[in-house]
């Protein structure tokens, strides 16, 4: 028997229909995972109280505090200071859901506390072949395993809580084949970046990425989840990468990943997630990767993209003349060499080890500019400890940076770190929409070196001008 | 405490406001230093709070939902890719609560479109023609039927949508989605008892 080819897409989504879709009705799909966090959970648990409903798998919920969560110490009685009552109140929301619907929260004092887009594959929560959702757009992040994951709203939240389903319609596919090699010093954000510019904020819509090519096979884990984390700036309901080598050494012998014959077993199936040879795809784009430079936002959106000696370009519309004037920039002129207030290292797009260590290698030995602040917050307690053991702490205290406590911190700034109106951030974040980071805040997108970059110069600078030993390290390192 | 239900919407007759920029993201809709709520309620007033109101908190007159002719107007017609960005569901939340019952736009965000549905609040992508003629006619009286998927114009013109059938039928008997899923809890039980079996 023939059957007909199936992309990764394909695979996954039949391997979850509960029921079929048809035109009257969507299909109803089985959720593996359900992440969850403090700001997008409380009324969903509301609803279920409302109804007389029960969590029906709370085995199959993994709970974190991390966006309303303050990155400073805690007091002298050990609490932590919560910008608002507000935030502590639905910290402590979250705690009695969990804890009254047998749901395990990695809460304060976990060593297993983090940003959930970091924990989520950090645990080996995250496997190939799984469907994983969240109340959270970035759930993207997770397709770097081969898994189907995409945000949800609140009120599917409470459907997946009561239900572990969710109704779906099938999104389309969309294949971005990227071939050839990253340059040297160019990173997955870069990459994520460019995408987006050539494609827009919209081009994804309806449809889920599947990033193929040789490019994206050399990438490491920690890159591929930079890469998908920000299909969803593109507009596109998820990223999936075919899970590989690569993917299975990442996983092997983490706390939740499957062990002895489980994971022998858990192999041989997920070999098989792959799209096969001839699938089709709705849409497709392919480029070489030797076309990505280092790569900046310079508008309020991040399809508003540069490489980043590149002149902004001229304003094609109202919107984007607005965006020109609230960024104070200038149509004709490069970025490079414009003055920065605050350097933001951290979020679910760019805070795991491999960010810090990148950015602390050109930073060793060195010092911020005097004028600004860097704020240092990686993705976990589990980055933290291991940044910590390698030192990286003591770097970037030394070069006059803060080092903060895990959490999303000033990517969305909804915790009390944030920028003042009119000051310029270069941060390691995902989006820059206008007041994202604070009212009047300026945001410019960049990876991790072209943040550390920028802080050492104190103006927005290229990563290849810190003249440094450390950077042939940062090589080896990436290379190995 | 009562479950929160949608209700039911088959016909609509309302002045335009329009909020021409495009791809007016959910952090403009509601900036998330708001989201430190645990209820669905009162995020009204911070509908568009960093357009609307000026650093005094008092309001921005040059702000289009400020005009007087924008007040009570039930649809929005908003530039293209509206609700870009977050997940978060308090953005339809603050515009139902804020007055608006439609939204229109040539495309909407995945994630927003399905939340804004889900929430009673219709979301409709119109043809790029059909939507400049929108952007360019703030204020004028728009009738949309749902069970016909017409949008009447004072001139008797129509225009149609798509909506699909499920979402349409939801909104029409104000359909609860939970419930719906509910009745398929024989039909989850199957399918975990064949994976587990499997597995």
């Amino acid at each position: 028997m023939t059957s007909a080819p199936r992309t990764l897409l394909d695979k996954l989504w039949d391997a979850h229909e509960v029921v079929a879709e048809t035109d009257a009705i969507p299909g109803v799909l089985y959720v593996d995972l359900h992440l969850i966090h403090e700001v997008t959970t409380p009324q969903a648990f509301t609803e279920l109280r409302a109804r007389g409903l029960a969590v029906r798998r709370p085995d199959r919920v993994l709970a974190t505090l991390d966006h309303s969560t303050p990155t400073t110490p805690p007091d002298s009685l050990g609490q932590p200071v919560y910008a608002s009552h507000e935030a502590a109140a639905q910290v402590a929301q979250l705690e009695t859901n969990c804890m009254q619907s047998g749901i395990k929260l990695h809460g304060w004092g976990s060593e297993q506390r983090g940003i959930v887009h970091v924990i989520g594959p950090e645990l080996g929560a995250t496997q190939p072949g799984m469907t994983i959702v969240c109340g959270d757009s970035h759930t993207s992040t997770h397709g770097a395993f081969g898994a189907l994951a995409f945000g949800i709203g609140t009120t599917e939240v409470g459907h997946v809580l009561a239900t572990q389903c969710l109704l779906q319609r099938k999104p389309k596919n969309f294949a971005v084949r990227v071939e050839g090699k990253l340059a040297p010093g160019v990173t997955a954000k870069d990459l994520a970046l460019f995408l987006i510019g050539k494609i827009g904020v919209n081009g994804g819509i309806g449809h889920v990425f599947e990033y193929r090519g040789s490019a994206i096979e050399a990438l490491s884990m920690e890159e591929r989840m930079t890469l998908c984390n920000m299909a969803i700036e593109a507009g596109a309901r998820a990223g999936l990468i075919a899970p590989d080598e690569t993917t299975f050494a990442w996983l092997k012998g983490r706390p939740q990943a499957p062990q002895g014959a489980a994971w022998d077993q858990a192999l041989m199936q997920w070999r098989t997630l792959r799209s096969d040879a001839e699938s089709s795809y709705d849409r497709e784009l392919r480029f070489d990767a030797a076309d990505v430079r280092p790569t900046i936002s310079y508008g309020t959106h991040p399809g508003m993209v540069i490489a980043l000696h590149a002149p902004v370009p001229a304003a094609k519309n109202l919107q984007e003349r607005r965006a020109l004037e609230y960024m104070h920039v200038e149509a004709g002129k490069p970025m490079t060499g414009m003055a920065v207030d605050l350097v933001f290292l951290g979020s679910c797009t760019n805070s795991r080890i491999s960010d810090l260590r990148a950015a602390a290698e050109l930073m060793r030995g060195r010092r911020i500019a005097s004028h600004l602040r860097m704020l240092v917050v990686p993705g976990s307690v589990a980055v933290q400890r291991e940044a910590e053991r390698e030192g990286l702490d003591e770097v970037f205290r030394a070069a006059g940076a803060e080092w903060r406590e895990p959490g999303c911190s000033m990517c969305i700034a909804m915790n009390g770190d944030l920028a003042q109106p009119g000051q310029l951030v270069v941060s390691t974040s995902n989006r820059n929409f206008e007041g994202r980071q604070g009212p009047g805040a300026r945001t410019v997108l960049a990876s991790p070196l072209v943040a550390a970059a920028s802080a050492l110069a104190g103006c927005i600078a290229d990563p290849r001008d810190v003249n440094s030993s450390g950077r042939n390290r940062t090589e080896t390192e990436q290379a190995a | 405490m009562k479950p929160n239900m949608i209700k039911p919407l088959t016909h609509l007759r309302s002045h335009s406001a329009v909020l021409a920029h495009e791809n007016i993201d959910t952090d403009r809709i509601i900036p998330a230093r708001f989201l430190t709520t645990i209820e669905r309620s009162g995020l009204g007033r911070h509908a568009f709070n960093d357009w609307r109101y000026l650093a005094d908190g008092s309001e921005d007159p040059s702000f289009a939902l400020n005009q007087p002719q924008a007040r009570g107007c039930e649809i929005l017609v908003a530039g293209r890719n509206f609700g870009c960005g977050s997940s978060r569901e308090h953005a339809p939340w603050a515009l139902l609560d804020y007055g608006f019952r439609a939204v229109l736009s040539s495309e909407i965000a995945d994630i927003f479109r399905s939340n804004a549905l889900k929430n009673g609040l219709l979301a409709i992508v119109l043809n790029e023609a059909e939507h400049r003629y929108l952007l360019r006619h703030p204020g004028i009286e728009l009738a949309i039927d749902i069970a016909a998927c017409t949008i009447e114009l004072p001139d008797g013109g129509r225009f149609r949508f798509e909506l699909d059938e499920f979402s349409q039928h939801c909104l029409l008997e104000g359909v609860d989605q939970m419930g719906f899923l509910l009745k398929q809890s024989a039909n989850i039980d199957a399918f975990e008892k064949k994976r587990e079996a499997l597995a």
